[in-house]
């Protein structure tokens, strides 16, 4: 079953340990193993899925609710599971050298693994709750792998606020997965699928579509949520090159894409789509080249590639459907490579400063060379893989039909940006003048040298043969985000045309500004008063004001007054019982009072009691009052056929009264505390309760809702349980595991009793006994 | 019989609330008491009250004789008497060493975790 080999790297995670026990450091070798095994599966139905099958793998979770644990693999599914599994493996063995020797590899193994499942069922996942589930789990995960170093408050800080932001994305997708499964009438993405044309049309359209892009906007790091991804950067490196590139930030875009068929195509998700993903473009590119550290260029220029997902996504055509797929697959090859060689920079010179590095070329040959060939993938220059992605965005974005010009402009002025990006990270640490290094560079070791490489090697044969992903992979990809068949034909030469010609134009213009950037960098400081004013700003303000709020709220709820505590405990009660019996039901009750005088007697009895008890000014005044009262009840047991119950009151009653006279007169006098006003109030509320509860059991006595079950009882004690005294058979047979737990509690107060009279500092001992002695009950 | 009970429960309740908002801690527990007495008659009286009609059944047969109480709340009460019981004991000498360590019965000045 393929779903129990997906979640068995739950199991995987959670035997992270054992494992560490056994191979020590190399223990990132054997975790890999797992998702290359995976990787090599998903390889093998490569064949049967360009062959436009749609491979369904069924099995049922709850049946009841209509919850399955159904996996889907089409061609877009596909593709994601292989990048979750190829660069999951490629990433395990990387931090097995980058994280070397480090004392929690282990905590960090057990969290990615846990992760890479739950990304994997993330995008495998039929089932709307199966997709939410996993969504919510790769939240987690990456709360606990930001938040690594832990010891760091910038990490802690990032960690939460990437958890925030993606949870309370989530909830917004858990209402909209819920409306869409109402409006489709169905919990399964497969058949929502196919009834497009019910779903667009539907009342329930527009405030599912927005809680939908809520979530995914939120988790893919769409302006205005764009902030938490720069910040969660304070990840290891493997975990950003990861999560942070190629996967995680990557779910929302492929719930957009995966909804595509049944939602896109109408005008507010064309337009939201293409405006967002567009202004998010500019925004990452814009804001990426006033950072000189090395992981916040590539966090921004992800942020750059996840809105152009989305701007594609909301285009919408075939072709920028086609683009789409392709610039997926282009990005997450060369910016996985890009932040591995950045991991490797940092690893080895120790600094994260673009700026602070150079001439690292001879030292480091390797990285050179697969920097160089990744970054320009990423400034999409020809023959590479992120080239022809390109291409067809700018051809996509010249038909776009809503908002074309703002759209073509910000992408473009995106491209240039990025192009910069691109030769800062590339030529910047590796060319120039020898700069002196925090630590001496070297070249980095073979395992943090083969994840990038690989990537690298990727984007350059998949540009020179794009027939290789195009005509397979890519075309069934392609096909499931449109929902018809779509041909994918990809080459590296267009002829000449627009889109060639704004490519030149934008590395022209790219590497001028690569040229200035010092200087452009010092005039965009002029502008950090704004950014500093951005969302990330309303962000801090919200935290804010929620520790304010809840300040408050615990002065004026928690202030340490037990009255208080219990006064607002009765005014509920008061409230919630009074408006269910008064004003959602008369109260209803036929007064029929049949009484004799000793029974009149005993009950008068009793409210004495109460009433002395309640008013004595005396400690033993009111000791003897409740004993009154309590022997009185215990008499009322005994005149209405409860002799068990008279029984039993009358012997704790003694035993109450033993106790208090024992205990409470080490305690001092009654004193009066409070205020005539006070009273006043107190007598109030406790007198509308007390009235609240005489109607309450006058009118339950005039409803009969339910059958009795004690009838049950009642004629079963003897032919079944072999008792005679139904009240015994009840407590030790049809309730006996009630009357256990009671004995449990019981000795555990017996226990705290003695624990607080006995232990203590050398003292004269006191008694204890008298919790034990009623195992009667 | 029932309604003079209802309005005696209701009483007692009344009593009982009083007495636990007021500050000193010994009138605490003895509101405490009254509390646990009221519930207990309220569940007791909840099925109606019958007199003399135990549930029991005589020797040599299998079902009682004509209608007896309800054994079912009556078993329910038995089991919190004694649960009452418990807690009353655990909640008093939780009051004795509290004094003893604070050196107050009164609850406004128990607000603080540290003494």
């Amino acid at each position: 079953m393929m779903q129990l080999a997906v979640l068995s790297g739950f199991a995987l995670a959670a035997f992270a340990p054992l494992f560490h026990r056994w191979f020590g450091d190399r223990a990132s070798f054997v975790f890999a193993a797992y998702p290359a095994a995976l990787a090599l599966w998903f390889l093998n139905q490569l064949p049967a899925v360009m062959a436009g099958e749609t491979l369904v793998l069924a099995m049922e979770w709850v049946p009841s609710l209509g919850m399955s644990l159904t996996f889907v693999v089409d061609g877009l599914s596909l593709l994601f599971a292989l990048l979750v599994t190829g660069i999951g493996t490629l990433v395990l063995i990387y931090a097995g050298g980058y994280l070397k020797g480090h004392p929690d590899l282990m905590r960090f193994h057990l969290a990615i693994l846990a992760f890479m499942v739950s990304m994997l069922g993330l995008v495998l996942a039929d089932g709307l709750f199966t997709l939410f589930v996993f969504w919510e789990l790769t939240s987690i995960t990456s709360y606990l792998l930001i938040g690594f170093n832990h010891t760091d408050l910038e990490a802690r800080k990032s960690a939460r606020q990437g958890l925030f932001v993606t949870v309370a994305g989530g909830l917004a997708l858990m209402a909209g997965l819920a409306m869409l499964g109402v409006a489709g009438e169905s919990w399964s993405l497969r058949e929502l699928n196919a009834m497009g044309d019910v779903l667009r049309e539907h009342d329930l359209y527009t405030p599912l579509l927005i809680c939908l892009l809520l979530g995914a906007f939120t988790k893919s790091a769409q302006f205005p949520f764009h902030f938490w991804l720069p910040n969660a950067m304070a990840a290891p490196t493997p975990v950003s090159a990861y999560l942070h590139s190629a996967t995680m930030v990557k779910a929302g875009i492929y719930l957009l894409a995966r909804l595509q068929p049944s939602l896109g195509g109408t005008e507010m998700w064309t337009v939201t789509l293409s405006v967002v993903g567009a202004l998010t473009m500019f925004t990452g590119a814009f804001l990426a080249i006033r950072h000189t550290n090395i992981k916040k260029l590539l966090a921004y220029s992800t942020i750059m590639a996840l809105g152009t997902l989305t701007m594609l996504l909301g285009i919408g055509t075939e072709g920028a459907l086609i683009a789409f797929v392709t610039f997926l697959l282009a990005h997450s090859l060369y910016k996985g490579s890009l932040f591995m060689v950045a991991g490797i920079l940092d690893h080895e010179t120790g600094t994260k400063d673009v700026t602070a590095m150079g001439g690292l070329r001879p030292l480091m040959p390797i990285t050179a060379v697969v920097a160089m060939v990744a970054a320009l993938s990423l400034a999409g220059v020809p023959p590479l893989f992120g080239f022809i992605g390109k291409e067809l965005m700018f051809e996509s974005v010249l038909e776009a039909s809503a908002w074309r010009w703002l759209v073509l402009l910000l992408a473009f002025s995106a491209a240039i940006l990025t192009i910069a990006v691109a030769a800062i990270i590339a030529l910047r640490p590796f060319f120039g003048q020898r700069r002196q290094t925090p630590r001496v560079a070297h070249e980095a070791p073979a395992s943090m040298l083969l994840g990038p490489a690989v990537l690298a090697v990727l984007s350059l044969v998949l540009g020179l043969l794009p027939v290789l992903a195009g005509a397979g992979l890519l075309t069934a990809a392609a096909s499931a985000v449109a929902g018809t068949p779509v041909e994918v034909k990809l080459s590296l030469w267009h002829g000449i045309n627009l889109p060639l010609l704004m490519s030149l134009v934008s590395l022209a213009l790219g590497y001028l500004l690569f040229k200035r950037w010092d200087r452009v960098r010092a005039r965009l400081a002029l502008l950090d008063p704004l950014i500093s004013r951005g969302p990330e700003a309303g962000y801090d303000a919200l935290m804010d004001g929620v520790v304010v709020v809840s300040e408050w709220q615990t002065r004026v709820l928690q202030n340490g007054y037990m009255r208080n505590y219990i006064l607002v405990m009765i005014l509920t009660l008061i409230a919630l019982i009074g408006n269910s019996l008064l004003l959602r039901h008369a109260p209803q009750f036929h007064i029929a009072l049949d009484v004799q005088f000793h029974e009149v007697v005993v009950v008068g009895t009793m409210v004495m009691g109460a009433l002395f008890a309640t008013i004595s000014r005396s400690r033993l005044g009111a000791v003897v009052s409740v004993g009154i009262m309590g022997f009185s009840i215990a008499l009322l047991f005994i005149l209405f056929s409860a002799p068990d119950l008279g029984i039993t009151q009358l012997l704790v009653e003694t035993l109450t009264v033993i106790l208090l006279v024992l205990v409470l007169f080490r305690l001092p006098r009654f004193s009066s505390l409070s205020t005539p006003l006070e009273r006043v109030r107190d007598v109030a509320v406790a007198g509308s309760l007390g009235g609240l509860i005489t109607l309450l059991i006058l009118t339950s006595w005039s409803i009969d809702q339910f059958v009795p079950i004690s009838d049950y009882m009642i004629a079963n004690s003897a032919p079944l349980a072999h008792g005679r005294n139904i009240v015994n058979v009840i407590l030790v047979d049809y309730r006996a595991l009630d009357t256990l737990g009671e004995i449990f509690v019981l000795a555990l107060a017996a226990i705290g009793v003695f624990a607080m009279l006995k232990l203590r500092a050398p003292e004269k001992p006191k008694k204890s006994a008298p919790a034990k002695e009623n195992a009667d009950g | 019989m029932e309604p003079l009970m209802a309005v005696a429960i209701g009483f007692m309740y009344a009593a009982a609330i009083f007495l636990m908002l007021r500050r000193s801690i010994v009138k605490l527990v003895i509101g405490l008491m009254l509390l646990t007495n009221a519930a207990n008659l309220l569940i007791f009286t909840s099925a109606g009250m019958t007199r003399g009609a135990p549930p029991l059944i005589p020797e040599g047969m299998l079902a009682p004789e004509g209608v007896v109480a309800d054994p079912l709340p009556q078993a329910v009460v038995l089991t919190a008497i004694v649960i009452a019981f418990g807690v009353l004991a655990f909640a008093v000498v939780l009051i004795r060493r509290a004094y003893e360590i604070v050196k107050a019965d009164d609850l406004d000045k128990m607000k603080d975790t540290d003494t």
